[in-house]
């Protein structure tokens, strides 16, 4: 996908003034944090569970050499085939080889992440291969030619009458002419249409929650079914995760399943569990007959064993862009890449560059409301901040902000010079703004008046000068 | 957060105001409101004179050798108090929770960022959780809102000490927020290099702050304050600003925040 994060400020302006967007915006902010603190209370051992789910995807990533040798070597005693793809690039190259040995036309995808990341319907779409996204909210932002704006609900900047347009528009010449209103509605027309075409694809590609090292599975979660056809159906089933989603034992990943539905949507458990452990075997009823594993470093091996190997615990369940109050006025798409909300702040820099990305990591106010939901316990503000700091070590922090903090820096380490200049600028601002109490507007802080009064202080002096005058006393 | 200790030493009395930057610069009444209080518990009350910032402006604009400068500077003007009291969360919090990772190259002076750590203390969260203060002797006739700033709130856990205190207040009334706890849009820097943001989540938060009613707005943190007030002033609702010590300290009378003088 096209990066568009260096126009971060430019997104952001479209996002505010875009009323459909923020409509959905006010929806999402309630429901989502609303079903996880629910589904948190019902769960005592819930905060226990967080701790355990750090605790196994440390130890997976602690030794991830050794579990996705394991899981390739089952995978292969399986008759599947695993194919390491360094690159974006690689990958694409290796699915798309893969969908032509078979002559595939067309491509029944569910939705994966690591697939927007490495662009492949851009790809397949190159190739004469039609990719056919059969998750409900993948398949209207297919229609309207649009990236997903959160990692579980790709289509969650929409509002009900989008949709009714959207489908009205590309469902009538296939003889569906009425325009829907109700949300059942809707989706049954959906159904309608996509079932055709999971029974004509060739292959089957679809993403993995978890890849488990001991049986050589991958696991996938949906609330729609729609993987367990794209997986089952055609001839060929591709499997496209990133390599930090393997992990030892089937009982881990019931742990982190635990977590995972409850963070995500405040649901026990998804809808759907999915798991894919090698070809059709000779007495399967059905299955595919061949099943090939994609495995995407692009980039996170070189994270391993730094201080920012943390931001690869994560289990892509969406809770800290849901409770992201930046994520909450600007949604998704501004934030320009694949990944947004907090989670992107901290992974995009490292996958497109921090000279791409840079914004992302400073738009923040480190709330630490992310932190305190994310299942895996990642410290996501402090993984910003690292960024802040690569980004001010390596002269990518504007220059005006740059020559503004050192010149207070300076002042801040010579504290009696510091006093002075304090009790200047307090003198100043309670004398001009006394008759109001505010400033309207205020040189230099154009950033905050265009909004927002600026108080004045009152007038008597800085709280040291008033204590040196009273010989350490309250007045 | 931080966790309270098994066993409850004797309580300190000779303790070190952090006034902050910002109370020192533009509201010096919750520095002296803060005073009265530790004075009210049994406390004497010293400011050091070398203080001036704890250096967030730095440390979250990726600048961290002076941010280091800056904490060096203030672990020495602290050194020696048995407690070190800021009425301040997100200054209390880069006191507690951020200045000891500074220092992972430098044992020394990590173990003095440890030692100041373990003393410092947010005001309200001293006075209720360390000190053991039930009730203030104060008056406030109002409605009033609180806001949960975020670092006081995530970092330092201080979300019932202040309302323990305000219930003691005569003539008080809370009414809550539908989400007290979401940030205000404040941000340090991030107000001013992301204004638009900004000023969206600042506009829900006005928007919450007078749904309920209250004719005043307290939290604990100034740069909050000074960003809600800033915009209720600017939408031109009633809502008095101010900083929860200055409730609880009995000086709920003097001009609210952005208000001048003239008119109390
Ligand atoms: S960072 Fe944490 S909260 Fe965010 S998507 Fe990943 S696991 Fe979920």
């Amino acid at each position: 996908m096209q990066s568009t994060a260096h126009d971060f400020k430019d997104n952001v302006g479209a996002a505010l003034a875009d009323p459909n967007l923020q409509d959905s915006l006010a929806k999402l902010k309630v429901g989502f944090s609303e079903r996880r603190r629910q589904a948190a209370e019902r769960l005592p051992e819930f905060e226990a569970l967080r701790d355990r789910a750090r605790d196994i995807k440390d130890h997976a990533l602690a030794n991830l050499d050794f579990y996705l040798e394991e899981f390739e070597r089952k995978v292969m005693a399986l008759g599947g085939h695993v194919h390491w793809a360094p690159t974006a690039a690689d990958a694409r190259q290796i699915i798309g080889e893969l969908c032509r040995s078979v002559g595939a036309r067309t491509v029944a995808k569910s939705k994966s992440m690591v697939a927007e990341e490495i662009a492949l319907n851009e790809h397949l779409e190159a190739l004469g291969i039609a990719p056919i996204e059969t998750d409900l909210g993948e398949y209207i932002i297919q229609l309207r030619h649009e990236p997903p704006s959160h990692i579980i609900a790709p289509a969650v900047h929409l509002t009900k009458d989008q949709v009714a347009d959207t489908f009205l528009e590309h469902h009538a010449p296939l003889g569906f002419t009425r325009r829907l209103t109700e949300r059942n509605d809707l989706v049954a027309e959906a159904r309608h249409v996509l079932r055709q075409k999971f029974l004509d694809a060739d292959v089957g590609l679809t993403g993995a929650n978890f890849l488990v090292a001991e049986t050589g599975s991958s696991m996938l979660v949906t609330n729609e079914g729609n993987a367990d056809l794209s997986n089952t159906l055609p001839k060929m089933h591709i499997v496209l995760a990133s390599i930090e989603k393997v992990i030892p034992t089937l009982e881990d990943a019931a742990v982190l399943l635990r977590v995972l539905a409850r963070s995500a949507t405040g649901q026990e458990s998804s809808a759907y569990t999915t798991l894919n452990t090698g070809p059709k075997r000779n007495d399967d009823l059905d299955g595919p007959s061949a099943y090939h594993v994609v495995l995407l470093d692009n980039g996170r091996s070189s994270v391993l064993g730094t201080k920012m190997q943390d931001m690869l615990r994560c289990i892509r369940c969406g809770a800290c862009m849901n409770h992201c109050p930046v994520y909450g006025a600007i949604g998704g798409h501004a934030y320009g890449w694949v990944y947004p909300g907090p989670i992107g702040a901290v992974l995009t820099p490292q996958l497109i560059g921090v000279e791409e990305a840079g914004d992302l990591p400073n738009a923040s106010t480190f709330c630490g409301r992310c932190e305190s939901v994310c299942p895996v316990r990642i410290p996501l503000p402090r993984l910003m901040r690292h960024w802040r700091e690569r980004e001010f070590e390596r002269h990518l922090t504007p220059w005006t902000a740059r020559q503004g903090l050192a010149l207070w820096a300076w002042f801040a380490r010579r504290p009696r010079l510091y006093r002075g200049m304090a009790q200047i600028a307090n003198r100043m601002l309670a004398m001009c703004g006394r008759a109001e109490g505010r400033y309207r507007m205020l040189p230099l802080a154009g950033g905050w008046t265009r909004f927002r009064d600026f108080p004045a202080p009152p007038p008597g002096g800085t709280f040291h000068a008033q204590w040196a005058r009273t010989g350490g006393k309250r007045p | 957060m931080s966790t309270p200790p098994e066993v409850r030493p004797a309580p300190p009395r000779r303790v070190a105001l952090f006034v902050t930057c910002l109370v020192d610069l533009f509201r010096p009444a919750v520095g002296f409101a803060a005073v009265k209080l530790l004075e009210q518990a049994g406390c004497t009350v010293e400011v050091p004179p070398l203080q001036v910032c704890c250096g967030q402006p730095a440390y979250n604009s990726g600048d961290r050798a002076s941010t280091r400068a800056i904490a060096a500077q203030v672990i020495d003007a602290f050194a020696g108090f048995e407690a070190v009291v800021v009425p301040s969360g997100s200054c209390g919090g880069m006191l507690v929770h951020h200045y000891p990772g500074l220092f992972d190259d430098d044992p020394g002076m990590k173990a003095r960022a440890e030692d100041l750590a373990r003393r410092s203390h947010e005001l309200t969260s001293f006075l209720v959780d360390v000190l053991g203060v039930k009730t203030v002797a104060a008056r406030y006739d109002g409605t009033v809102t609180y806001h949960d700033s975020c670092s006081g709130l995530r970092e330092l856990g201080v979300k019932e000490q202040p309302r323990r205190l305000l219930a003691s207040v005569e003539g008080l009334r809370l009414r809550e927020m539908q989400t007290p706890e979401i940030c205000c849009g404040f941000g340090g820097t991030f107000c001013v290099k992301y204004p638009d943001i900004s000023n969206a989540m600042v506009g829900e938060k006005s928007a919450d702050v007078v749904a309920t009613g209250a004719d005043t707005l307290l939290a604990g943190d100034l740069g909050c304050l000074m960003n809600m007030a800033g915009k209720l002033q600017r939408e031109g609702r009633h809502v008095r600003v101010r900083h929860v010590a200055e409730v609880l300290a009995g000086m709920g009378d003097i001009a609210a925040i952005g208000e001048p003088e003239a008119k109390r």
